[in-house]
């Protein structure tokens, strides 16, 4: 039952460290190559503990741990702050030569839209610094039961008579996903500002307070998935999922629920082409299909690059990985090398018109500006 | 009934797995390492934590959690000793403590304050988790009860207790609250992203200023350098007087207070979104409004220690309440111990408590263990550690120095942090000085963003439902809860407003002439008046309301003081300066010069780098300061130095670098 071995020596480990702490004894300094043994990986992420990105991060670390060369301990590390700004600004400052491979740190959607966006806050450059993961979410509308029944199958014009309140983390973050659609259904959402994280919104849609919401895949298949069996909540539509294509189609992790492209086809007044459609397209295929990336710090040398590329295929070739991930992430491409770095390509650039677009409607709407 | 024998039936099994000798191991270890992160002022759980999470990864579930579990536990136990022996709160649970454990240290009666303050916590923990084991399991839907306008009132009940430790001049108190609300929205807006009293050019003002600094730049550091230019011990007598027994005596003679106040932290803790950062303030206020003769408050009075303490250990239980069944982590230990439950395979939410209740058994239960441990280790540790209040002061003060600074640059790892420690503290020893209420500052401070989210969304809200009718707004902020509130939060503004003036919680300070005082007020005047220009010049209504309402209220009052200064006779309570009474008088060490001593240590760092610095410090300081032989400064200064350097590296922290390290790539820990 208890791999004794294991724990004495786990207890000895701590013993140790104890008395280290209680008492005194001497330090010593640490060189380091790229065998990572006897290291500690550092995984920064820039939120919350609370997040979508907190459980991709822990869903990895132990895994990249078996599989870095020397078995290095990966310790997911948060710096939440200014929605990720603050953190990205501090990797930013990183280098290699001082981290020396201990150092990755965990992108998301939110650190790419003020980027996009232009937001003077932003200091960092994506540019500098080298990926070697980047992995693809979804994320899922939901309603209350009384509200979802207004909708006439995938035709959302039912709800257009409807007041909407939803918590939100601010309209220049991930956030304007959802808002931008919901607009483009012609449902007037009206955002409360100034949550914390997605669960915080979640809880204020369990309380009532709020009467819609969306979260990425991994925290609607934790989090969401529950309220949907109790009857609490009924799923509206997914963002979807890119084909080879380019192509916006059904999420492959939720095969039932309707991708929003099909919920705007059904509902009148709602197009599938020009500059709002565009616009919104521009803007999910840099915060969903690229959500999440791992880089190493600028100057990364190429062995480094290779070893934790390596290592992420070795994650992902794991057998038991479809099973394990499945159930976390949800079923998204897991992309490393040449297709991680289109993937970058892809979430950190913009059509200027998109970006013209979405910029006006937060100024009109929001009044929200970017100085 | 369904309700109990659930709860039963899972609590068999989660004792057997407690009590299991293994898991007790774990869990002592827990509490070893937690009292020994804790006894440090500035470091609490999330360093803890952050030090053990490495290790959590394929250990057995059980005993990471009993790893887990120990370490929060016992932080808001050892954190009074930096409360009691220091003035310091240890942690932002203990910033009540430090109103009255001090001046007990200070009086010479450190281990029975020391002493009460574990049998409350003990007690407080043991009592919050009996109530968990049923709450547990029904407490989904209360919760869910408590919405945005209920968090409001439950932020504006922890803002009434400015009431009561307003000092003796109401309107100062309320100007003190004032200027910290206005402190706390400095920064970007929580709302909007617009920025108060900040610019982009200084990237640090826009996070705003953390607790951490706030806490000890408003307490510590004036402490520090006023117990410095007494240069004598802590306790004013050499011998230690009432025991550990006593305390323990204590707190069994105001048991009621204690349940009640135990209460309290649990019913704080439970709500997601408030933190620890209230309730000692809350605890400290019912201690104060109960208690018959006030006189002794803020001036050693064992109920103010029992009370805070009672409620913060009560508090970490509560707290796993939202923690547990929302995954929505109660205070920042807390996120990290979400963390580690899902390195050890769990994910907190809804399913835990279904699927795994003896699981949250086990956790309520090793909390309720380690209490026990913690407190019993603490107590009996107490006579021996109040005996650091009988060594000079000035032996202890560099090293005090040294702990804080690096506390404060754990915050945001910039050489800012130390900027703004030393601004805070020189705003500390002024308020100490004039005797404006630091509690009060620290209150508002506490809460200012809180109050600035939970009014503007509960404004949104609220107008949203009013607009589809008058009866679903009402309905929304009229809820029976926030009446009650409500009604509380009245009482205890009008009680407070009574009796405020038999509480000095800075002590007797004597009064002076005119002109220190009211150069003071008018710089506070400058800072707020200053602030109202720069709220009033946001665009985003959401961002500015809440600035630009305080910022008027504290210009009001201010201007109010002013014109009473003006009107008042030289010698009136107003005109309060403690450098004219016996302690500026006597002391044979000026403010400025000791508070100098600190500066020197923040110039070194930003030169030199901190451990380098360190080193000038200490030597320069032992020598020229403590006036010890050259033997004596080595010893010391190796002392601190190696105990500095082994502390960062077992938490595997970094130091604030200086000017050159810009230029030269040195070794750790001299980066």
């Amino acid at each position: 039952m208890i791999d004794l071995n294991k724990a004495i020596r786990k207890v000895l480990h701590l013993v140790v460290l104890a008395t280290f702490i209680a008492g005194a004894s001497i330090a010593t300094s640490q060189a380091a190559d790229l065998d990572l043994s006897g290291e500690t990986v550092e995984f920064v992420i820039p939120f919350s503990e609370t997040g979508g990105s907190a459980k991709w991060a822990n869903f990895y670390a132990p895994l990249l741990s078996e599989a870095l060369p020397g078995q290095p301990t990966v310790v997911v590390k948060f710096m939440p702050g200014a929605g990720s700004t603050k953190g990205a600004n501090w990797f930013q400052e990183q280098t290699y030569e001082d981290t020396n491979g201990t150092l990755i740190f965990g992108s998301s959607g939110s650190t790419q839209f003020p980027y996009l966006l232009g937001d003077p806050r932003v200091k960092y450059e994506y540019a500098d610094w080298n990926v070697v993961l980047a992995s693809g979410t979804g994320g899922v509308a939901f309603l209350p039961p009384d509200l979802a029944g207004m909708m006439n199958g995938m035709d959302a014009s039912g709800l257009a008579g409807t007041d909407f309140i939803w918590g939100s983390q601010g309209a220049t973050r991930l956030d304007l996903v959802p808002l931008l659609a919901w607009k483009m259904l012609g449902m007037s959402v009206e955002p409360v500002f100034g949550i914390k994280g997605r669960g915080d919104g979640r809880l204020m849609f369990e309380r009532g307070e709020a009467n819609i919401d969306y979260q990425t895949s991994s925290a609607y298949l934790k989090s969401v998935v529950p309220l949907v069996e109790n009857g609490q909540a009924v799923p509206m539509m997914t963002w979807g999922a890119l084909d080879d294509n380019g192509n916006v189609v059904r999420d492959p992790t939720f095969p039932d629920i309707p991708s929003f492209k099909e919920v705007c086809e059904a509902t009148p007044g709602c197009e599938t082409s020009g500059e709002a459609w565009d616009a919104w397209k521009a803007f999910f295929i840099a915060g969903f299909p690229a959500q999440k990336m791992v880089f190493l710090p600028k100057g990364a040398t190429q062995e480094a690059i290779d070893t934790y590329t390596k290592a992420f295929d070795a994650v992902i070739a794991r057998p038991d990985f479809p099973e394990i991930s499945e159930a976390r992430l949800g079923v998204y491409p897991q992309m490393t090398g040449a297709l991680a770095a289109a993937s970058l390509e892809l979430g950190t650039q913009v059509d200027p018109v998109a970006k013209e677009f979405v910029i006006n409607w937060l100024a009109e709407d929001y009044g929200v500006t970017l100085e | 009934m369904d309700i109990i024998a659930t709860a039963f039936g899972a609590l068999d099994e989660a004792i057997l797995l407690v009590l299991h000798p293994q898991q007790i191991l774990y869990l002592v270890i827990g509490v070893v390492l937690g009292l020994s992160v804790g006894v440090f002022p500035g470091l609490g759980g999330i360093a803890g934590l952050s030090l053990v999470l490495p290790f959590m990864y394929g250990m057995e579930p059980v005993s990471g959690l009993a790893l887990m579990v120990g370490l929060i536990a016992v932080v808001p136990t050892s954190d009074t000793f930096a409360s009691v022996l220091m003035g310091i709160p240890g942690s932002s649970a203990s910033q009540a403590t430090v109103l009255d454990g001090f001046p007990l240290a200070k009086k010479g009666e450190a281990a029975r304050a020391l002493s009460a303050a574990f049998a409350s916590s003990l007690f407080g923990g043991l009592l919050g988790a009996t109530v968990l084991t049923f709450f547990i399991l029904i407490a989904r839907p209360i919760v869910l009860a408590f919405g945005t306008p209920e968090m409001l009132m439950i932020t504006l009940l922890g803002l009434s207790m400015v009431a009561i430790l307003a000092g003796r001049v109401a309107l100062k108190g309320l100007a003190a609250a004032c200027l910290g609300l206005l402190v706390g929205t400095i920064g970007e807006a929580g709302a909007g992203g617009s920025l108060r009293m900040a610019t982009y050019d200084i990237p640090y003002l826009t996070d705003g200023i953390k607790l951490v600094i706030v806490g000890l730049g408003i307490f510590a550091i004036p402490e520090i350098v006023s117990l410095l230019r007494q240069d004598k011990s802590i306790s004013e007598r050499s011998n230690l007087g009432a025991g550990w027994l006593t305390g323990v005596k204590d707190w069994w003679k105001n048991i009621w207070l204690s349940i009640r106040c135990s209460v309290i932290g649990v019913i704080v803790g439970v709500i997601p979104g408030l933190g620890g950062s209230v309730v000692d303030w809350i605890a400290y206020g019912h201690a104060v409004q109960t208690t018959k003769d006030k006189s002794k408050f803020g001036a050693g009075e064992i109920r103010g220690v029992i009370g805070p303490e009672s409620s913060n250990n009560a508090k970490e239980g509560g707290g796993l309440v939202p923690t547990l069944i929302f995954g929505i982590p109660g205070s920042g230990s807390m996120a990290i111990f979400i963390g580690g439950l899902a390195l050890l395979g769990f994910d907190a939410g809804p399913q835990l408590i279904q699927n795994e209740l003896s699981l949250t058994y086990t956790i309520v239960w090793s909390l309720a263990l380690a209490n026990v441990f913690g407190a019993g280790l603490c107590i009996a540790l107490s006579g021996g550690i109040a005996k650091l209040t009988t060594i000079r002061f000035a032996l202890l003060a560099p090293f005090l120095f040294m702990m804080i600074s690096f506390a404060a640059f754990q915050s945001r790892q910039s050489l800012g942090d130390l900027i703004a420690l030393f601004s805070i503290g020189v705003l500390g020893i002024f308020l100490k000085r004039f005797d404006w209420s630091r509690p009060a500052f620290l209150i508002g401070f506490v809460l200012s963003s809180q109050a600035e989210n939970y009014s503007n969304n509960a404004h949104q809200i609220a107008s949203f439902k009013f607009r589809r009718s008058l009866e679903q707004g009402f309905e929304y902020i009229a809820s029976p809860i926030v009446l009650v509130l409500l009604v509380i939060t009245l009482i205890s503004v009008i009680i407070g407003i009574r009796q405020a003036k038999e509480i000095f919680s800075e002590g007797e300070v004597s009064t002076g002439k005119k002109k220190a005082p009211m150069i003071f007020l008018l710089a506070l005047l400058a800072y707020t008046s200053i602030a109202l220009i720069n709220a009033s010049l946001i665009d985003l209504t959401s961002d500015k309301i809440f600035p630009v309402t305080i910022a008027t209220v504290g210009v009001i009052a201010l201007v109010l003081l002013l014109i009473k200064m003006m009107i008042s006779p030289e010698g009136d309570t107003l005109f309060a300066d403690s450098e004219t009474g016996k302690e500026g008088l006597e002391a044979p060490y000026g403010l400025w010069g000791t508070l100098g001593w600190l500066g020197l240590l923040l110039l070194l760092t930003s030169l030199l780098g901190f451990i380098l610095a360190l080193g000038v410090f200490l030597l320069l300081f032992f020598r020229i300061r403590a006036g010890l032989n050259w033997l004596q400064v080595y010893f010391f200064t190796s002392l601190g130095l190696v105990f500095m350097c082994f502390f960062a590296y077992i938490l595997n922290r970094d130091f604030p670098p200086g000017l050159l390290q810009e230029f030269f790539r040195l070794p750790w820990p001299l980066t």
